[in-house]
């Protein structure tokens, strides 16, 4: 069962421009965002991106843009608090 | 140090003695397990980083990586039953994979310097490591080969795969390289939710406690205990429908935002632990009034917590959500205990 959150919210943005194809997006995706079309990744489903990082990480070309963190309330209150990133706390 | 249970040999290559690891699990490891799946001491179970041998492996075999929460590598060992092969173990200061990778612990700088300090080139004749797919976000795998000469491949992401993937030639088939957020999986992880509420919940007790015994007088013991656990019957559902409840039925909640999900929830168990107590509402409107503006907020609370341990929520989506919920939460918390006050504690 496919389990999906918030709409239009996501930040990954992909340059084709950029983009040589070596697939790296797909193998790192945990969420099956990605696909590769004749020697490009293009974003088969870009609202299933839940913003790990992952793919931008893994470019070599910086094809791949994304304001990366983890999707936790918790860490994201004690950022707050804290007046800084989201941080898990210790 | 004494050597833990688990290592069970040594393996000797190009002059190295290798720690051999047992690839079966005992009952420390077992009790280890279930304690820091209820939070109790999970932040200090982890191994030491370093090189480890599963089996007898030769310079021809491969190396995975792996961070070393203890949880994580101890359900890695024992995939491997049967197999020969390396593992590196990262210092991701007993954090799990996905985690470290979040933060950066598990990562290019701390892979590249792990090759070095073991002196992997030496060990091993092939120059590819594979790594959890989950540690990807930490990891730049370009910067790994052009600084350490050694290719990084993204195995499964579960470790249970692993045997699969080898065989296949370090293939990974689309399956493997999905997440999955399955009612066991979401299961497993009501416990230290439900560990994390304990102090909070306590302190809520303590206060149910004060308010009986300013209500009650100086009756016996055992009589203000037992009226304490009435009041608190509403509250201890209240997190139950957050931290328990709307984690295990999360996809079948109508709604996507998670603070929404554990308040209809929350609101669910209000209205039924009304309807049981106090039949006729208009009599007891303020107890109604109360409970409806408390308890649903502190679900809607617990349930938000959650998005942290889901698979699919987005730093993006969790912001927007925690921006509109928790003013809500503390509007609705904060008007109810105004409730509490006004009435002088008669409402509960």
């Amino acid at each position: 069962m496919r389990q999906s959150y918030l709409k239009n919210v996501v930040t990954l943005n992909l340059n084709s421009d950029k983009c040589i194809g070596c697939g790296r997006c797909l193998e790192v995706c945990p969420h099956d965002v990605f696909v590769l079309e004749s020697g490009k990744a293009e974003l088969r489903d870009r609202e299933a991106c839940m913003e790990c990082g992952a793919c931008a990480r893994n470019c070599s070309e910086e094809a791949v843009t994304v304001r990366a963190g983890v999707g936790c309330a918790y860490a994201i209150a004690i950022g707050m608090l804290r007046g800084t990133e989201p941080h898990c706390g210790e | 140090m004494r050597t833990p249970p688990w290592i069970v040999g040594e393996v000797a290559i190009s002059g190295l003695r290798v720690p051999q690891v047992s690839t079966r699990w005992n009952q420390a490891d077992i009790l280890g397990s279930f304690k820091a799946r209820w939070g109790w001491g999970r932040m200090r179970y982890a191994v030491e980083p370093g090189l480890y041998a599963v089996g007898r492996p030769t310079a021809a075999s491969p190396v995975l990586v792996s961070a070393n929460y203890k949880v994580s590598f101890d359900r890695l060992r024992k995939t491997l039953s049967g197999l020969d092969l390396w593992i590196l173990v990262l210092d991701t200061k007993g954090i799990n994979v996905w985690c470290a990778a979040g933060k950066g612990t598990f990562g290019t700088e701390e892979l590249v310097g792990r090759i070095a300090q073991v002196g992997l080139a030496d060990v091993v004749s092939g120059r590819i490591l594979i790594l959890p797919q989950l540690g990807a976000p930490g990891v730049a795998a370009h910067e790994v080969l052009e600084r350490s000469g050694f290719r990084v491949v993204y195995g499964p992401v579960r470790a249970a795969d692993i045997p699969e993937f080898l065989r296949a030639g370090q293939k990974a088939t689309p399956a493997m390289r999905a997440v999955r957020f399955g009612l066991w999986d979401r299961l497993i992880l009501t416990p230290v939710e439900l560990a994390g509420v304990l102090k909070p919940a306590l302190i809520l007790l303590g206060i149910l406690f004060g308010l009986t015994l300013v209500r009650e007088g100086f009756v016996p013991f055992p009589i203000l205990l037992g009226a304490t656990a009435v009041k608190a019957i509403p509250f201890l559902g209240a997190i139950l429908a957050g931290a328990f409840f709307t984690p295990l039925l999360l996809p079948f909640i109508p709604g996507r935002a998670f603070a929404w999900k554990g308040w209809l929830l929350g609101l669910a168990w209000t209205l039924l632990y009304l309807q049981g107590t106090n039949p006729l509402w208009p009599e007891g409107w303020k107890t109604a009034l109360l409970y409806l503006l408390l308890l649903p907020p502190i679900a809607s609370f617990l349930a938000m917590n959650f998005t942290g341990a889901s698979t699919f929520t987005s730093l993006s989506g969790v912001v927007k959500e925690m921006k509109i919920a928790l003013p809500l939460q503390i509007i609705s918390a904060g008007l109810g205990i105004l409730v509490l006050i006004l009435t002088l504690g008669a409402a509960l």
